[in-house]
């Protein structure tokens, strides 16, 4: 059937009036709209705007319109089909907005699941701590130094002042080995001695490190221990920049609060010699001074033993113990825990003291 | 050293309303280490008062006698006391502590019904007053000596306040009233008496006995004197026992505690023989070797030839300094009396006292220095005491033998105070502070200043300047922080240590610090072979366990222990690492030269001494037990293997800064490690360690969970990290190839993985294994190994002629270095 030469038939045009073509628009609409999901809507589209739909049958009957009436007619199912599409595309959107929504809802999980799977470790807080001891001096343009655990006993002690028929060094408990001259160190000073024999002022050093007396285990006493020391030797050294020192490494250790006190005393590479307390605020049975450490400006005797003049310079040394810091500065109250490796203990801790 | 106040006050003129806190603040200060200070009148709380016991009635039928007494504490009505106590008689005076009040350890009175009968309070017995450990009775006081109701405590003696000091070793003056007491004066600015300035006669050309010296070295002074026809019954006054008993000396008898109490007030010990016991002469001398003397603790001595003895005609009757001998000593009945007052080498009395572990009063007061000019004082006062308490006759003579040598002037720059304490003091102010210690001191620039006779450590200008920074006050130093110096930070090593600790850390595994002891028995339960370098190990001589005397050659076996301590505190599924040193002994193991303290070693002597210290490498050693990756809701967890181990390593390597490219992981057969599922690890060829499942008999020995894994490696051994070069990094897009290849099972994938790498040139960027299998397709003993290759270029993008290409080649070297096929061909 050809209906170009079809004359012209108002009612096989009538798919063409607004009526009908408003009819249309609102029959889709309400379609759309009823429609509960992207799949209903998509379902509804070939009804309403596809090749059978009615604006594109009414399309088709544009043709038989009579010329002057097709521009006309020609707008209005176009104005049809746009509404149509309009709603659909409006429809979609929110259906589509729909769909996310429910899908973040659908994919919600529970987070507060645990998910240690590879569970992290921890580093030893005296190991910690003295590396941070280490950084506050490196800071302050320090070297950190080592030595041997197992020394010279010249370097543990008679370099130091500490003669044979020094009474100190029968208290130290030291551990003496099947090797003739040797000792395990008391103390980290043979590292100093070590330091100042390879090298002349000015001597900026600390030497973390382990030590060794032959004290029985217990609560507060074990037979390895750590110490950090600190050396100076340089022109002009004087007490006064010995407790400069001190008490900036207080301030680091216990808070801006800390202060330091010393008392005179008696070690034999140190002349004069004292030991210091420090005020720990945060102390865990209240404010309070705690003893910390020895120190003392440097023997001039010790000087000589490690050839630099000590008429040209002078020094300062200090030594406190790090587990005795870390005893009152963090609350641990046994020593053994610091020997025994329960993980428990060392994961409190984790990478930061 | 132990002492009272009021003994200190009867030689220094303290502030009569002088506090326990200042009291502790001054000694503190000037540098006596305050043990404790206890006011005594403040031990007991409440009322503690005389009593006079009024009626005793004997309570029957209980398991130990009780009496019922009615005591008069000077109220309204008797007090009604119940007391097991049985050496009081009714009309006796006791202390009395009345309900309300509290005895020393916290112990508080009440009223109370026992026995029966009421308690109004208690009788007190010394040791319940803290006044010594006298407990059999109760204390009963003389009679007259109070009324009832007066407070008993300056009674009994609790109205002293007991200072505890410890001295330190070079002030050997302190431990002695008069030292304590003179170092007071100078904090209070006190009146200062001294005891030991007394008139007392010199030597007489007679002596009382005869004695010869003949070593002055080790006895630069011997006086003494003669006391006859003592009474022996002479007991001592109470106050020189309460001093005695406050001091923490026993009392023994008149004389020996009159030569304690001198040595408490004045710092010289004493010796006091029996006259009569002596035979013949005696001579002062060092021991023969071998020489025996039976001390007065009753223990048989072998001397040595550097022991000083006093002998008579029958040998040594006494170790000099020391102790006394049992054949001269003192006795109950002795009438006559020999007084020694010497001077010994302080040297020598350390040495004979350690040599015999014989720490004496007299031997610590030696050690530390006693002042030589006091022994004349010291035996007069003895002589006075003796004869006022015991009578007698004194023997005018007075022996002396005195080779004391003045103590050497001190040239002292009066700057080097201030410059070395950073203080302005005044050169009136540097004299007046030395003077104060006793010190003489003459000329201007520099100061000539001679310490006086009881400071032998004053030897050297900067003991000068620590004795005027002590007086001068330590707290008054002002705080300066020294001027910045370059310094260099971490070394490498120091940061590579912390790097790979930090690593290991984030890697699941914990740090432990493990004592470096290990037991002999260990290096077989560990499986070394007989010729194990591990197996020489330094040995302590003396261990604090005699089970484990070695220092760790490796890092392994305390770490192993550890493991399993943490099992037996129920943990199961551990990853530990430690960072230390290993103790390892050089083929040369004589003594070291003897090195000087008057100047330092030359280079060559430092070398010679440093040539025998073991070396000591850093190590880095892991031990894995139980799941390394646990399991949980997720599922199924997976137990550590030994893949864990080599991959520790591997992550160590990578902190250090070690390009894989340079690492080698090899199979190895080692000990403690399972030959099967071992591999050395190795950094440029060179061996660094070990890491793999232990041996199934080491993990029995040591009695390990199944399948225990481990890995050691020297940290020491790993090359200095480079400075890193950067990368050019393409923009151009990868070609991705994989490859299945099938070849022998033993060939070892790092071997594939080296030749597909070396085959595939420029243009290959990784290769990843993804897929082992082994199955009966591929035929016996026959495996495939699936590798994605990356292949990319700088500069183009690569065509797919060019990737095939390179996998070909890569290919290829792998065909022809191993036969592998590619899977499917």
């Amino acid at each position: 059937m050809s209906y170009r030469n079809d004359p012209y038939d108002p009612k096989q045009a009538a798919l063409l009036a607004p009526e009908a073509l408003e009819a249309a628009v609102a029959e889709a609409r309400a379609a759309f709209d009823a429609a509960s999901d992207l799949d209903a809507l998509g379902a509804l589209k070939p009804a309403h705007l596809g090749d059978r739909s009615p604006v594109s049958l009414a399309r088709r009957e544009i043709g038989s319109l009579p010329p002057a009436a097709k521009s006309d007619a020609g707008k209005r199912v176009n104005l049809a089909r746009q509404s149509i599409q309009g709603a659909f595309d409006s429809r979609q959107e929110e259906l589509e907005i729909e769909r996310a929504a429910r899908v973040l809802v659908e994919e919600r999980v529970d987070v507060t699941l645990p998910w240690n799977r590879r569970p992290r470790g921890a580093r030893h807080p005296l190991t910690t701590l003295m590396e941070h001891m280490s950084d506050l001096f490196a800071g302050m343009g320090y070297d950190i130094v080592e030595g041997p655990e197992l020394d010279l006993e010249w370097a543990n002690f008679d370099a130091l002042n500490i003669g044979p028929d020094n009474p100190v060094r029968g208290s130290m408990d030291t551990f003496y080995v099947d090797l003739p001259g040797l000792v395990m160190r008391t103390h980290t000073s043979p590292g100093q001695v070590r330091t100042m024999l390879t090298r002349q002022p000015p001597i900026y050093v600390v030497s973390p490190g382990r030590v060794y007396r032959s004290d029985e285990l217990d609560a507060t006493h074990s037979p390895v221990f750590h110490q950090i020391e600190g050396l100076v030797v340089d022109e002009g050294i004087t007490m006064a920049h010995l407790r400069g020192t001190l008490d900036h490494f207080a301030k680091a250790m216990f808070g801006p609060d800390a202060r330091t006190r010393w008392r005179p005393h008696y070690f034999p590479f140190t002349e004069p010699s004292g030991e210091f307390d420090v005020w720990f605020a945060q102390h865990r049975d209240g404010p309070r001074w705690v003893e910390w450490g020895g120190c003392g400006m440097v023997n001039p005797r010790v000087l000589v033993a490690c050839g630099i003049d000590p008429d040209r310079y002078s020094g300062f040394a200090f030594g406190m113990g790090v587990d005795r810091t870390l005893m009152f500065r963090n609350g641990v109250r046994d020593m053994r825990d610091f020997v025994e490796g329960d993980v428990r203990f060392t994961m409190n801790f984790g990478m930061e003291v | 050293m132990k002492t009272s106040l009021s003994w200190l006050r009867d030689y220094v003129e303290l502030p009569s309303s002088l506090t326990t806190e200042q009291l502790d603040a001054a000694l503190t200060d000037l540098g006596l280490e305050v043990e404790s200070i206890v006011d005594q009148a403040a031990t007991i709380k409440g009322d503690l008062v005389v009593g006079r016991v009024l009626t005793i009635e004997e309570l029957t039928g209980f398991k130990k006698p009780i009496r019922f007494c009615t005591v008069d504490v000077g109220r309204d009505l008797p007090q009604e006391i119940v007391c097991g106590a049985r050496n009081f008689v009714e009309g006796d005076l006791v202390v009395v502590i009345l309900p309300g009040g509290e005895l020393p350890g916290g112990f508080k009175i009440g009223a109370r019904k026992t026995y029966g009968r009421n308690s109004n309070g208690m009788i007190c017995s010394a040791r319940e007053l803290g006044l010594g450990d006298d407990h059999d009775g109760i204390v009963v006081l003389p009679a007259g000596v109070a009324e009832p109701g007066v407070d008993a405590r300056p009674v009994v003696g609790l109205d002293d306040v007991l200072v505890e000091v410890e001295i330190t070793p070079d002030r050997g003056y302190q431990m002695s009233l008069r030292g304590m007491a003179r170092e007071l004066s100078y904090a209070f600015s006190a009146a200062y008496t001294d005891p030991a300035r007394i008139d007392a006669p010199g030597a007489t050309a007679e002596v009382p006995y005869p004695v010869t010296v003949e070593d002055t070295v080790g006895c630069d002074r011997f006086a003494a004197r003669v006391v006859r026809g003592i009474d022996p019954k002479a007991t001592s006054p109470d106050w020189m026992k309460r001093r005695l008993t406050t001091a923490g000396i026993r009392t023994i008898s008149l004389p020996v505690d009159i030569t304690n109490y001198l040595m408490l007030e004045l710092g010289q010990p004493m010796h006091v023989f029996d006259l009569d016991r002596l035979n013949g002469d005696l001579v002062v001398r060092r021991a023969r070797p071998g020489e025996k003397l039976t001390t007065l603790d009753g223990v048989a001595r072998v001397l040595d030839a550097e022991d000083m003895v006093i002998c008579d005609d029958t040998g040594p009757i006494s170790l000099a300094a020391v102790m006394g001998g049992e054949t001269s000593e003192w006795q109950p009945e002795t009438v006559d009396v020999l007084l020694e007052a010497a001077h010994w080498d302080p040297v020598m009395v350390g040495r004979t006292a350690r040599r015999h572990k014989l720490f004496s009063e007299a031997a610590k007061r030696w050690e530390r220095g006693v002042d030589p000019r006091i022994a004349l004082a010291a035996l007069e006062r003895a002589v006075q005491m003796l004869t006022a308490h015991a009578g007698g006759t004194v023997d005018e003579r007075v022996l002396d033998i005195d080779h004391v040598t003045d103590p050497s002037v001190i040239l002292l720059d009066p700057a080097l105070p201030a410059q070395r304490i950073g203080l302005p003091y005044p050169v009136d102010q540097v004299v007046d502070l030395l003077g104060q210690v006793g010190c003489r001191v003459a000329g201007s620039t520099p100061l000539e200043v001679t310490p006086p006779s009881w400071r032998p450590d004053l030897l050297a200008p900067i003991d000068l300047v620590e004795e005027v920074a002590r007086l001068g006050g330590y707290n008054d130093i002002p705080s300066v922080l020294p001027p910045a110096r370059g310094g260099q930070g971490a070394t490498a090593a120091q940061r590579r240590r912390r790097t790979v600790g930090r690593a290991m850390a984030e890697n699941g595994y914990v740090e432990v610090l493990s004592y470096p002891f290990v037991a002999p028995g260990t290096a077989d339960q560990l499986g070394y072979p007989a010729d194990d370098p591990r197996r020489s190990a330094v040995r302590l001589s003396n261990p604090l366990s005699e089970e484990e005397p070695l220092l760790r050659t490796s890092l392994l076996p305390p770490l192993l222990a550890t493991i399993k301590r943490n099992l037996g505190r129920g943990k199961r599924d551990l990853a530990l690492f430690e960072t230390g040193t290993v103790f390892l002994p050089r083929l040369v193991t004589t003594a070291p030269p003897m090195l000087g303290v008057d100047r330092r070693p030359t280079d060559e002597e430092w070398a010679a001494a440093n040539a025998i210290v073991p070396d000591q490498p850093w190590h880095l050693a892991v031990a894995l037990a139980g799941e390394v990756e646990p399991s949980g809701w997720w599922g199924a967890g997976r137990p550590a293997g030994w893949a864990d181990a080599i991959e520790a390593a591997r992550i160590a390597l990578a902190a250090a800064g070690i390009d894989h490219a340079r690492v080698t992981v090899a199979a190895a057969e080692q000990a403690p490690w399972h030959p099967g599922r071992c591999a050395a690890i190795s950094v440029d060829g060179t061996v660094i360690g070990y890491a793999g499942e232990l041996h199934p008999a080491v993990v029995s020995a040591l009695e390990l969970p199944k399948r225990t894994c481990a890995m050691e490696i020297s940290l020491d051994a790993i090359p200095a990290a480079p400075v890193v070069q950067a990368r050019r990094i393409s923009s151009f897009p990868p070609a991705l190839i994989d490859v299945a290849l099938v070849l022998d099972r033993n060939v070892p994938a790092a071997s594939v993985e080296a030749a597909l790498t070396e085959g595939a040139g420029q243009l290959l960027e990784t290769v990843a294994l993804f897929d082992v299998y082994e199955s009966d397709q591929l035929g016996e003993g026959r495996k495939s190994l699936a590798y994605k290759l990356t292949f990319r270029a700088p500069d183009r993008t690569l065509t797919s002629d060019e990737a095939l290409a390179a996998r070909d080649a890569a290919v290829a070297v792998a065909a022809s270095r191993f036969g592998a096929t590619l899977r499917g061909a």
